[in-house]
């Protein structure tokens, strides 16, 4: 069976002014159906631009990024459209729900766009709150909920749509420690369940908690493999990059 | 998603802010408001024309003799012979003479009445009934006899409603009045239809300063060969005269035709000024969804990667604009509606013409046709900026 992500040689390239800023350098690798990898890295590690690709927000300058074997690169902006709504789940940092709709329409968005009817739509979107524990909070608008529950809200979106992917980019990075651990169990769970979960984060001690870890510098994975092994979370600085080649 | 769907969206984000909605759309209303009053205005001053005229008859003509020099002329005799000639188009005719000289009754005078020198048709033709006496007569006109038949407002005004047998003086002579005919308009008025009187033509004709007959009065038989009827005529004195200036010949449907061009003329101008303020609106309504594709760029964004296609995130921003538009419009309309009416009132009062404004149909459905057609026209700009925004980037803004 072949992986659920692949990446082959992918390279994203920018250009600010004269400098070239190479975000991803030939990355590989790839993530079977229900793993729990984090991607882990400093601040322009490259793990954001790692994000967006694997999320479907952006295309690789060269290489090729296959989602459930589909070339992601070949699409033009409306089939990245469809394939974001139907294989992948979103969950941000800032939460990005919608202020002025309540948390269940805010969790009927994907499905909306996914063509399901109103009905259906409402049920399912219930159930996912159900899930999250967020029951009780139907109507309530996103500011009206605490981070922590403003986050299960918006797993609860990402859920919904029954994705492929579900992606987390710094979910705990607005919480704080306890509500952050909530928020990790809660995909430790859904990993669990059988999802496939992809955390991108800068905190080892959050990337720990994952199974496996990918790790990102200038662009390079610098380390790939299980997440409770020393040297995972160890930066490749001080361990010396000929250690690990 | 469907389309029903963006509409609910457009109304709820409407409805969110309504005060910047309402400011968006109140060019629009105002334009609406403007196109439906001025185009019900002319129609009411059409409907309010076609009336007067309908009381002066459709099936009229009117001939004026300027003549040419003094040597050649037409006289009455002639001018009945072109009527009997014609007599599958022309029905009747009589001279008009206007005689100068205010009325006087008793000690009053009556400046505002109308005199006139008629023949003995002249009641038939304008449709005049007599109520009390008798109308004017062909041995009247033959021997010249001074008396005269007069309005209903001048019996009610100065005789107590029994004129028949008084006297009357127009100018220095005194005229017995021999009928009165009944009421034409329903106000009776000083100056209207029923403050006149008529005398015979011949006798009108040996008062007056000239001595000639210049004017004639005659109908048609039917009112849609009017123009026919006219160039009969003029033929047949271009025949006597030789000359096109000698004599003018109008038909009343041609005036009225040419009163209602005008008008018609006069309502475009200003629906077209009226329109302008609907483009302005339409600007409006651009600049206002530029902010809002700015200000939801964040909204966009997630709404992105949640997987909109463009053409949603497109749809949801045109239908918005359109939806204010159209609002805009159905409140122009409204307030299109009161005003016609407080327009209607105090045209009334203040002029005392009974104009409508009366708001038609057509021109309610272009306005409204109009304004939402503006609104995807103006909404079309910032809902490509708003579809063509890179998701990346619009995540990140704030």
């Amino acid at each position: 069976m072949s992986a659920l992500i692949e990446f082959q040689d992918v390279c994203k390239t920018y250009y600010m002014g004269d400098s070239v800023v190479r975000a991803a350098d030939h990355i590989s690798m790839q993530i079977q159906q229900g793993e729990f990898v984090a991607i882990v890295g400093q601040s322009g590690s490259g793990k954001s631009t790692c994000m967006n690709i694997i999320g479907c927000l952006d295309v690789p300058t060269s290489g090729t990024y296959l989602l459930g074997g589909q070339d992601v690169g070949a699409m033009d902006r409306d089939q990245l459209a469809e394939v974001r709504n139907r294989m992948l789940g979103f969950i941000f940092q800032q939460y990005n729900l919608l202020p002025k709709l309540s948390i269940l329409e805010n969790v009927e968005v994907p499905l909306m766009y996914a063509g399901v009817s109103k009905k259906e739509r409402r049920e399912r979107a219930k159930l996912a709150l159900e899930l999250v524990g967020l029951a009780d909070k139907l109507e309530h608008k996103p500011n009206e909920l605490s981070g922590g529950q403003q986050q299960r809200a918006s797993i609860a979106r990402a859920l919904v749509g029954e994705p492929a992917v579900i992606l987390a980019d710094e979910p705990t990075g607005a919480l704080d420690s306890h509500t952050g651990r909530e928020v990790i169990r809660m995909l430790q769970k859904l990993h669990a369940a059988g999802n496939t979960v992809v955390l991108i984060t800068h905190d080892n001690s959050i990337a720990v908690q994952a199974e496996r870890i990918i790790r990102l510098e200038d662009g390079r994975v610098v380390y790939d493999g299980d997440a409770h092994a020393p040297e995972a979370v160890v930066t490749a600085g001080l361990f010396g990059k000929e250690g690990l080649a | 998603m469907k389309l029903w769907e963006s509409f609910q969206l457009a109304l709820s984000n409407i409805w969110a802010s309504k005060m910047r909605s309402f400011l968006t759309m109140l060019g629009i209303v105002i334009g609406v408001c403007a196109v439906i009053v001025i185009v019900g205005l002319g129609n009411g001053m059409q409907t309010y024309m076609e009336d007067s005229f309908a009381e002066m008859g459709t099936n009229t003509l009117t001939v004026n003799i300027i003549g040419r020099g003094s040597s050649r002329s037409v006289s009455e005799e002639q001018m009945y012979e072109i009527v009997a000639e014609n007599g599958d188009y022309l029905e009747y005719i009589s001279p008009t003479v206007s005689m100068s000289g205010s009325v006087k009754i008793g000690s009053s005078y009556a400046s505002a009445t109308s005199v006139s020198g008629v023949s003995e048709d002249y009641f038939a033709m304008k449709d005049y009934g007599v109520a009390q006496g008798r109308g004017l007569q062909y041995v009247d006109i033959a021997d010249r006899k001074k008396v005269c038949v007069i309005g209903q407002y001048l019996n009610q005004a100065y005789f107590g409603g029994n004129a028949v047998g008084e006297k009357l003086k127009i100018g220095e002579n005194q005229f017995t009045i021999v009928g009165v005919l009944s009421q034409k308009t329903d106000t009776m008025e000083e100056g209207s239809t029923d403050d006149c009187v008529f005398v015979p033509y011949s006798t009108a004709a040996r008062f007056s300063f000239t001595g000639t007959i210049n004017s004639y009065t005659l109908t048609v038989v039917d009112e849609t060969q009017a123009e026919t009827c006219v160039s009969i005529i003029e033929d047949a004195l271009y025949d006597v005269f030789e000359d096109e200036d000698a004599y003018m010949v109008s038909s009343m449907s041609e005036m009225l035709d040419t009163m209602n061009s005008m008008i018609n003329m006069v309502v475009y101008i200003l629906s077209a000024i009226a329109a302008i303020s609907l483009v302005v609106g339409g600007i409006g309504i651009m600049n206002i969804m530029l902010v809002s594709v700015t200000e939801r760029t964040k909204e966009i964004g997630i709404r992105k990667a949640l997987g909109a296609k463009e053409r949603y995130i497109m749809t949801q921003f045109v239908i918005e604009a359109a939806v204010t538009s159209a609002l805009g419009g159905v409140m122009g309309i409204g307030l299109g509606y009161v005003l016609s009416s407080v327009a209607t009132t105090v045209i009334t009062v203040m002029l005392e013409a009974a104009i409508t404004v009366t708001p038609t149909v057509g021109a309610v459905a272009l306005a409204f046709g109009i304004s939402a057609g503006i609104g995807i026209l103006f909404g079309y700009l910032p809902a490509k900026k708003a579809a063509l925004l890179n998701p990346i980037d619009a995540l990140r803004y704030d």
